[in-house]
């Protein structure tokens, strides 16, 4: 057997394993779900860099590992651990899920609003079975990705956020997967849920982390479902161990005049794949995919997304900036498809890559794909070193050099940071930015 | 205040200032007109220290200082300042913050304290005020998507949080309506100082009927061709370049 090959016999091994488990008693339509996913996925099987998809980016170390499922879900860290995971700007409701599985000793979700249901989805299958059926693995994410089919395949538990018609959530809710240091690598198959109703409007922060140094893989789906008029919320933020991976799916799909937001921010693993799917499939919907990736070490980034105009009348703005050094890598790559008759669509893609060391290296491709007449599309991509007009302008008005790229760095960063909504949230995310790009507490802000 | 004497400079190779000798003293106002490409922003970029210039010969010294033994950030703190044909935009970075760290480089240089983003915000409203430009601007990142006009605006609004003591504007009063011509002519005579000095790069006579030069003199192929008082814009507005090239001049 190829590598490929049996590694993939080891997933469907796990996966016998794992029905085996207790899991076997899951809802008929839920087995039938997970019994497509793995079935995909033994259609698909790992993918190689002879895809067009995968070009840039080569699954081999994660190939290579024999990441399984936590005995007993593994550790549990203590709450003080957390502490330095959580982010306090993203509100004070939160589900904590440590190695894909629900902690709720961690998690704080009393006093939720009326019309705000959080829990795990391993809850929810049990409380809310239809409205879960209704929207759990609909996106079609499976269907592309090999990744996404194995997290359907393994679907146990995972995040549910339900919204209801009209609810307006006052505050963020965070949902955090950690994944703690095991004796052998484990996988997570972190998997979310969001809905939100028409004219509901919600905010939700994920965030993923683990401990640092720890060799664990991250499989993440997320689907978020927005109603008519409705707006939902999503901050990502990735701060996996350094020596993780971490691929994930996130799939919007938006009714008339909604309103999605999607903002991942990458600073950890060595290897991160993150496909981005949105579907603006009511007219007058908007969407923004405000994306911010800062590398350094040998780590490799790669975002694709996809922006399916399906109806007439609707927006979409992207923006990727990446901020690379060391060896570092960075891979984009931006599909924009405006279907028949989604006329008037307004559509703008931009993506801008700092690159601070001679030997870090950006790839980003645009792929518009439009088959209506009547659109506005402009896309545009830059790379290269520090703008030396840009530090000069600063130098004549009296920053010092070191001054001057440290702020011209840190505004690649602030000028994705500076589209967020929530005011603490950002403040937090601009310090991270900051230390990471200026090296400790920095001054420019 | 600024002594030029035999400047040449030139960019990639290409020497574009011949030798240009020019004489500033605090107080004074001077225009340098001339043609597209006669070498008038060389000269306010070597003023400034840009990189890409290389000084080939002769010196300049301000306030008795070599200026082009400074770095382009040690001229600013020494209160040089270039408003520039063509604002750099910086993304990410508001106009606020940009303009504190500025200042602050600036007053750390004077031994002064440094401002707090409280205190900074109240003079930064007021100098707003004069330019015209929204406090929505503050919060905008520096130059993006700006309009010509606001960049200008900008620029000269820089000046006024700076307050330097050589400002030096180059095409500022390009692509500005009357009236944004107006607000920064009388930005930059408020600013006028029996102490400071300001040089005018521009192309047209209008600008100077809202600052009164005290010199007016002429750039034409990388030298200094004629200087006069303020009849003289009047009389290049009405007569054109062409009679003050050397074989013009000869006959
Ligand atoms: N960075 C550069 N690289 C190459 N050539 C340059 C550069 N800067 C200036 N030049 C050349 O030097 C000459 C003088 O340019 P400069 O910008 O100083 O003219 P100017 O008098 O300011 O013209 P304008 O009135 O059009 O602004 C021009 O021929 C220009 O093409
Ligand atoms: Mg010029």
């Amino acid at each position: 057997m190829t590598a490929p090959a049996a590694a993939a016999e080891h997933y469907l091994a796990a996966h016998r394993a794992f029905l085996g488990n207790g899991a076997g008693a899951a809802p008929a339509w839920l087995a039938a779900l997970r019994a497509r996913g793995i079935a995909r996925f033994g259609e698909l099987g790992f993918p190689t860099t002879h895809l067009e998809e995968w070009r840039f980016t080569s699954v081999a170390p994660i190939v290579a590992t024999p990441f399984a499922l936590p005995h007993g879900g593994g550790t549990s860290p203590a709450e003080r651990d957390l502490e330095a995971f959580l982010l306090p700007g993203a509100g004070r409701h939160r589900l904590v899920f440590v190695n894909g599985r629900f902690a709720p000793r961690l998690s704080a979700t009393a006093g939720l609003p009326a019309g705000v249901t959080a829990m795990s989805l391993a809850e929810a299958l049990v409380r809310d079975p239809e409205g879960v059926r209704a929207h759990l693995g609909t996106s079609g994410a499976d269907a592309a990705s090999a990744f996404a089919a194995l997290n359907t395949a393994f679907l146990a538990d995972g995040a549910y956020v339900h919204v209801a018609a009209g609810t307006v959530v006052p505050e963020p809710l965070q949902i955090l997967f950690v994944a703690t240091a095991e004796p052998e690598p484990v996988v997570a198959h972190a998997r979310t849920l969001i809905v939100a109703e028409r004219l509901a409007q919600v905010a939700v922060v994920e965030s993923y982390a683990g401990a640092e140094g720890a060799r664990y893989l991250t499989n993440a789906v997320t689907e978020v479902v927005a109603g008519e008029g409705a707006r939902a919320e999503v901050y990502r933020i990735q701060r996996e161990s350094l020596g993780a991976f971490h691929v994930a799916t996130t799939h919007s799909r938006q009714g008339r005049d909604s309103v999605v937001h999607v903002h991942p921010v990458a600073f950890g693993a060595a290897l991160a794949r993150h496909d981005l799917t949105a579907v603006l499939d009511g007219a007058g919907s908007s969407c923004l995919l405000n994306g911010l990736y800062l590398g350094d070490g040998a780590q490799h980034f790669d975002h694709h997304t996809v922006i399916d105009h399906a109806q007439p009348h609707a927006e979409s703005h992207e923006y990727f900036n990446g901020v690379l050094d060391g060896r570092s890598r960075g891979v984009f790559n931006g599909r924009i498809i405006v279907r028949p008759g989604a006329q008037r669509t307004d559509s703008k893609q931009t993506n801008n890559n700092l690159l601070l060391s001679e030997e870090a290296r950006a790839d980003s491709q645009p792929q518009l794909e439009i088959y209506a007449d009547d659109v506005k599309c402009t896309h545009g991509a830059t790379l290269g070193p520090i703008d030396e007009k840009a530090l000069f302008y600063l130098k004549s008005r009296g920053l010092g050099a070191a001054e001057a790229r440290a702020l011209v760095t840190y505004g690649f960063g602030a000028e994705i940071l500076g589209r967020m909504a929530i005011p603490e949230l950002r403040a937090q995310l601009d310090g991270l930015v900051r230390a990471r790009l200026l090296g400790g507490g920095g001054s420019a802000g | 205040m600024l002594e030029i004497k035999g400047l040449r400079a030139s960019v990639q190779g290409t020497e574009i200032l011949h030798g240009v000798d020019l004489t500033i003293r605090a107080g004074e106002v001077h225009a340098i007109m001339g043609p597209n490409g006669s070498g008038k922003s060389t000269l306010a970029q070597v003023l400034a220290g840009h990189p890409a210039y290389t000084v080939t010969g002769g010196t300049v010294t301000y306030e008795g200082k070599d200026l082009l033994g400074l770095a382009p950030e040690e001229r600013a703190r020494e209160g040089v300042f270039l408003a520039f044909q063509y604002p750099v935009e910086i993304k990410g970075i508001t106009n606020a913050y940009f303009l504190r760290s500025a200042l602050n480089a600036i007053r750390k240089h004077r031994g002064l304290e440094e401002l707090d983003p409280i205190d900074f915000i109240g003079v930064l409203e007021e100098k707003a005020k004069a330019v015209e430009l929204g406090d929505e601007m503050m919060n905008r990142p520096v130059n993006d998507g700006f309009s010509g006009g606001e960049k200008k605006r900008n620029e000269i609004l820089q000046m006024a949080v700076l307050e330097p003591r050589l400002a030096i504007l180059d095409e500022t009063d390009s692509g500005l309506d009357i009236d944004a011509l107006k607000t920064v002519a009388n930005a930059v005579n408020r600013l006028r100082r029996p102490d400071n000095a300001t040089l005018i790069v521009t192309h047209y006579q209008r600008l100077l009927n809202y600052i009164t030069p005290d010199f007016v003199h002429v750039l034409a192929d990388g030298r200094i061709v004629k200087s006069g008082g303020k009849e003289l814009a009047h009389e290049l507005e009405a007569r054109g370049y062409d009679w003050l090239r050397p074989e013009a001049a000869a006959v």
